[in-house]
């Protein structure tokens, strides 16, 4: 059963790319569409865009950066820490939840170190897994998102997100006590 | 907000160096990070102008605004402010699907051409418009049916059962999604965010606080 459902995710991450790389082309080659001239001209906006959004990612990546090397997140943690034994988290996973919408490569190494502590098939191991795979990194998505379009004043985008996020932890916390606890 | 985030974070990270003597760790970070960022930044360009040009195509041949359609029913009522038909939307939902496949190389570029179009609806040039926010919003919750990244490192750990976690992501996904639009949804209404809403008729302001 397992050997079957790999096989069916590997099939499917290995073909969706190249299926639509020729699907799309192939669809504007019959509709007459001068596929490579406007490829090219798309392909042009390619390096504006990244370009534009340096600055926003500088300032974001930064201040990240400078927040996780002072240290400031261990004493968060140790605030936040009775409100999450509170709701069944166990104290482990609370820095890789935290670190989740700051840092993809920081909650990356932390769960990963958490896995491989505790056991990929652990109730911590599990958890850290799901807490990974069902959130973004709200800043860098921010800073990318809103950078390449130059839009400075987000209004509610900085809660929605937080909020966002702050609900899918719960959501996976919830999920994983009921299935594997 | 972004300003007192921002603010906060490096001011919350200089205070605390004090305390923990890491404040030449603070420096070397900062340097670092903004290293990382031009690093990630140029190493878009390519992914980015693959994908970009593909749109192109695609957008060209009409699909987007035939995918634009088939989703007219769910996106009139998240997305009021846009054309029904209007590329943003085709867009947008290529992101969305890119991001539940779990293919995170294509969906940023998607995810910006959205973004572009987006912007082309949007009265201001420096101030988040409602659709923006709220697909910025499920963004961040994005569903995945396939964490790739995560599933990776299980397999590298000898989990016995590396796909166990997929069930449970989609539904911490969703619910994550479901939080998102509600959130984004009301505090639009919010009058503080309400003021501020460039696209909002009587008050045509661009100079709001946030």
């Amino acid at each position: 059963m397992t050997e079957v459902f790999i096989q069916i995710l590997k099939t499917i991450s290995g073909w969706a790319i190249p299926v639509l790389l020729v699907l799309i082309p192939a669809v504007g080659f019959f509709k007459k569409v001068k596929v490579y001239e406007v490829f090219v001209e798309g392909a042009k906006e390619g390096f504006e865009i990244a370009v534009r959004i340096i600055p926003f990612l500088v300032a974001i990546l930064m201040a990240i950066a400078m927040f996780r090397a002072s240290g400031a997140m261990d004493i968060f943690v140790s605030f936040v820490s009775p409100l999450t034994n509170f709701i069944g988290m166990p104290a482990e996973v609370l820095p890789a939840a935290l670190m989740r919408p700051l840092s993809g490569s920081g909650s990356l190494g932390i769960i990963t170190e958490l896995i491989n502590t505790h056991g990929a098939d652990s109730f911590i191991g599990k958890l850290a897994s799901t807490i990974y795979g069902s959130t973004e990194t709200t800043f860098y998505v921010l800073a990318v998102y809103f950078g390449s379009v130059a839009i400075k004043k987000t209004r509610h985008a900085v809660p929605a997100g937080l909020i966002a996020d702050a609900a899918g932890i719960l959501a996976a916390v919830f999920i994983c006590r009921f299935m594997f606890g | 907000m972004l300003n007192y985030v921002w603010f906060a974070l490096v001011a919350i990270a200089f205070i605390t160096a004090i305390f923990t003597g890491k404040m030449p760790d603070i420096g070397t970070a900062a340097v670092s990070g903004a290293e990382t960022a031009v690093n990630i930044s140029l190493g878009l360009i390519g992914i980015m102008a693959l994908w970009l040009g593909i749109m192109k195509i695609a957008e060209e041949a009409g699909l987007i605004k035939l995918l634009a359609r088939i989703i007219k029913p769910v996106t009139k009522r998240l997305f009021p402010e846009i054309p029904p038909d209007h590329p943003a939307m085709g867009a947008m939902l290529l992101n969305l699907a890119a991001n539940w496949l779990g293919l995170s190389n294509a969906a940023t570029p998607l995810g910006l051409k959205a973004m572009e179009e987006l912007q082309s609806l949007n009265k201001s040039n420096d101030t988040a418009s409602n659709s923006q926010v709220l697909f910025l919003a499920m963004n961040t919750a994005s569903i995945t049916i396939i964490p790739a990244t995560i599933i990776g490192v299980r397999v590298a750990a000898g989990s016995k059962d590396p796909f166990s976690i997929i069930a449970t992501s989609l539904f911490a996904s969703t619910c994550a999604t479901i939080v998102a639009v509600l959130v984004a949804k009301l505090l639009g209404r919010l009058p503080v965010f309400h003021k501020t809403d460039p696209n909002n008729p009587p008050a045509k302001q661009t100079k709001g606080k946030e």
